[in-house]
């Protein structure tokens, strides 16, 4: 009899997979149109909402410094996302939010309070993690039950507040399944739920979608935009793929090596990296970095790129000779035949909409989206231009941006 | 049907299955069972037919159940049982209570010197048990249990809790730190999440150390036969050797039969317990 149990459940959770056919369409459906359609909300009682802050936050693993002084202010009902490579800290920083890591110097405010001492409970938060953390010994009722009912919350509340969350999130026919019946997509909808329910004072997500396939990803990043958008709920969101980090955030916080390099708006941070660390980062394909060096002539400063082309600069302090690097991105060359950098294909990539072309340009590997439907062989040679006002420059010692003003630019 | 020329068939191939499978199996089972067979034949042969130099000695003729009747009526048999059972149970459940805090504690709580604590819990499991008897009859002693089932009770752990909770402690570490840090957030206290989370999660764990916290207890020799006495105090393993065997008189069909009888309530348990038992004996929470 036990032996027949585990088997009849794999054979159900084979069926659903199977019944999923497919799967994100089926689900979108369902609750995608639903945020829309309560309009009161759900969430009864308009509820306070609070602002995360950050000021000057310290980790340190023993010796080992992780965490070298963080400040980060997030606003009531923002998204904020954290994004940075792996192993900068993210992870760290969020579970320091939650109150699962304890701050080695520093202050952390929810609301106007500071909850260095708080324990996680008291801090009214909700955290969703990687890998889901559903309860496995638990139905999905009660994984979102798990923590009204530790709150004591009457019956008829909890049974209430649940069925909405699972409304909203299109798990109403799961309720009673366990979570290894489920798919992924539908493990993390869950994990989303039992966050919900709570309705917290704010939200907390690492890397929710990592362990979901490409397609489901891209769903579920609108999906929880959407419940965002509708409960207004404080949200600080990790993720390493700065795709998610563009395409979610009010405002996003780029890390590296324990430190933030620059916060803002999504588009600020794409227009106006403040080092070559965010200008790197931010945008797919990257930004490409070109060693340069500055000439001061009778006529006013230029940059020169190679030993030949040089690009007029404005208002630019530095001596005469400074390293420079010089960022352009990617769409925003202009292949010609005549005059420009001379630079070698590498390869070419035609995607339909435009085409990406791999080229090496001084010895460094620059990438070039055009448009255009290019036929390069190669080992071909063409002429790369970058278009005038749309380049950054960079010291290149100390990686950061050096504020120009392009005559050109108008 | 003729064997089939493709690939795979060799393996399906009767005559391969029985050299490989079924012949080493079967020499398994009667090396395993044999020992059962004995005790079941002796029980049942009368003392007659036991003891005739001649005739088959793996059969009996006229089997008879008077070793049983003498054991339950003529002998404290009864009492013994009794006796091994309350031991067994209540020092089962004190070992298992005491392993799972200490194991919780070790694993998950992150306090100093945990780890040492870890590494003297499996030592003082490495301590045989013909080396602590002395000190540990000396205690029982002054503590006024001696010759009483408390002795027992009260010494059984000593050597059950060090095992439970080095199982308990692996088994708790396949439990997702995850599923604790969710819970805390969802505002359990330490032992909300010991109850709720970790406990039903480790129910395999938790029946198998209670396997062998009972089989051991239950056939647990040395104590029992040095700090008891009185007849109606003692364990079947112990009342049994002590008390059916008279001098050089061995009373060959009520000794089997008391053997049988005693390794019964074992059996029944590993038999149901059986696949709880081998998940926790490999570990590992699914998912
Ligand atoms: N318990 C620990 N002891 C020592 N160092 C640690 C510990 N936990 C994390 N670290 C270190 O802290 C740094 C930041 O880790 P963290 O998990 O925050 O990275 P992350 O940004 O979340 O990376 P990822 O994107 O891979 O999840 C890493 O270099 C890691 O090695
Ligand atoms: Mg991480």
């Amino acid at each position: 009899m036990a032996v027949s149990l585990p088997g009849a459940l794999l054979a159900r959770w084979c069926l659903v997979r199977l019944r999923r056919g497919e799967p994100a369409g089926g689900a979108s459906n369902s609750s995608g149109s639903t945020p829309r359609a309560g309009p009161e909300g759900g969430r009864g009682a308009r509820r306070s909402m609070a602002s995360v802050e950050l000021r000057q936050v310290r980790k340190q693993y023993g010796q080992t410094s992780v965490i070298h002084g963080v400040d980060v202010g997030v606003r009531d009902g923002e998204f904020a996302v954290l994004v940075g490579p792996s192993g900068c800290g993210k992870s760290t920083l969020l579970r320091m939010i939650a109150g699962l890591e304890e701050i080695s110097s520093g202050e952390i405010l929810i609301g106007d309070r500071v909850v260095n001492r708080v324990p996680p409970k008291d801090r009214d938060i909700a955290m969703v993690f990687q890998n889901y953390a559903l309860y496995p010994h638990m139905s999905v009722f009660d994984n979102m039950a798990f923590s009204l009912r530790l709150a004591g919350r009457p019956r008829e509340d909890i049974q209430r507040r649940v069925e909405e969350a699972a409304r909203v999130l299109g798990l109403g026919e799961y309720l009673q399944r366990y979570p290894r019946q489920l798919s992924g997509g539908q493990r993390q909808r869950v994990a989303m739920g039992r966050a919900i329910v709570r309705a917290p004072q704010v939200f907390l997500f690492d890397e929710p979608l990592s362990n979901l396939d490409a397609r489901l990803r891209v769903q579920m990043r609108t999906e929880i935009r959407e419940l965002h958008q509708r409960l207004r709920t404080t949200s600080v969101y990790v993720t390493h793929d700065q795709i998610e980090a563009m395409t979610m955030a009010d405002r996003i916080v780029v890390m590296n090596l324990g430190r933030v390099e620059q916060s803002g708006a999504p588009l600020e941070l794409y227009d106006e990296p403040a080092n070559v660390f965010v200008a790197g980062f931010i945008g797919s394909p990257a930004m490409n970095f070109l060693p340069a060096r500055l000439r001061r002539t009778p006529d006013g400063v230029e940059a020169v790129l190679g030993d030949a082309l040089g690009l007029p600069l404005e208002g630019c302090e530095l001596p005469d000779g400074s390293a420079l690097t010089l960022g352009v991105r990617p769409e925003h060359f202009v292949i010609g035949s005549g005059a420009g950098l001379p630079a070698q294909v590498l390869g070419v990539e035609p995607t339909g909409a435009d085409t990406q072309i791999f080229c090496r340009v001084c010895g460094t590997p620059v990438t070039v989206i055009s448009r255009e439907r290019h036929r390069f062989e190669p080992g071909g040679m063409i002429r790369l231009t970058p278009l005038p006002g749309k380049t950054y420059l960079f010291d290149a010692a100390g990686g950061q941006r050096i504020p120009t003003r392009d005559p050109r630019r108008g | 049907m003729s064997a089939t020329d493709d690939g795979m068939s060799y393996l399906q191939s009767l005559p391969r299955r029985v050299v490989t499978l079924y012949v080493p199996l079967a020499v398994f089972l009667i090396v395993l069972l044999f020992p059962f067979y004995w005790m079941v034949i002796t029980s049942l042969k009368p003392d007659a037919e036991l003891l005739a130099a001649d005739g088959n000695p793996f059969w009996v003729v006229a089997p008879t159940l008077a070793h049983f009747r003498k054991l339950l009526f003529d002998t404290a048999y009864p009492r013994w049982m009794w006796n091994t059972l309350q031991v067994s149970v209540i020092s089962t459940f004190l070992s298992l209570a005491a392993s799972v805090l200490a194991a919780y504690a070790i694993e998950r709580l992150r306090m100093r010197g945990s780890r040492t604590l870890g590494i003297c819990v499996f030592l003082a499991y490495l301590v045989p048990p013909s080396i602590l008897f002395i000190p540990l009859a000396a205690i029982t002693f002054q503590l006024g249990i001696f010759d009483t089932r408390f002795a027992l009770i009260v010494t059984y752990p000593t050597f059950l809790i060090p095992f439970c909770t080095w199982l308990l402690m692996g088994y708790f570490r396949s439990i997702p730190f995850e599923l604790e840090e969710c819970a805390l957030i969802d505002g359990a206290s330490r032992w909300q999440i010991l109850v709720k989370i970790i406990l039903p999660l480790a129910v395999p764990g938790l029946i198998s150390a209670g396997i062998f916290a009972f089989t051991l207890s239950w056939n647990e020799f040395l104590y029992a036969l040095t700090f008891i006495s009185a007849s109606e105090n003692k364990t079947v393993p112990v009342g049994v050797i002590t008390e059916l065997v008279e001098g050089d008189v061995y009373h060959w069909g009520a000794l089997m039969a008391g053997a049988l009888m005693g390794s019964l309530p074992v059996a029944v348990l590993y038999a149901f317990f059986v696949e709880h038992y081998v998940a926790g004996m490999t570990g590992a929470v699914k998912e």
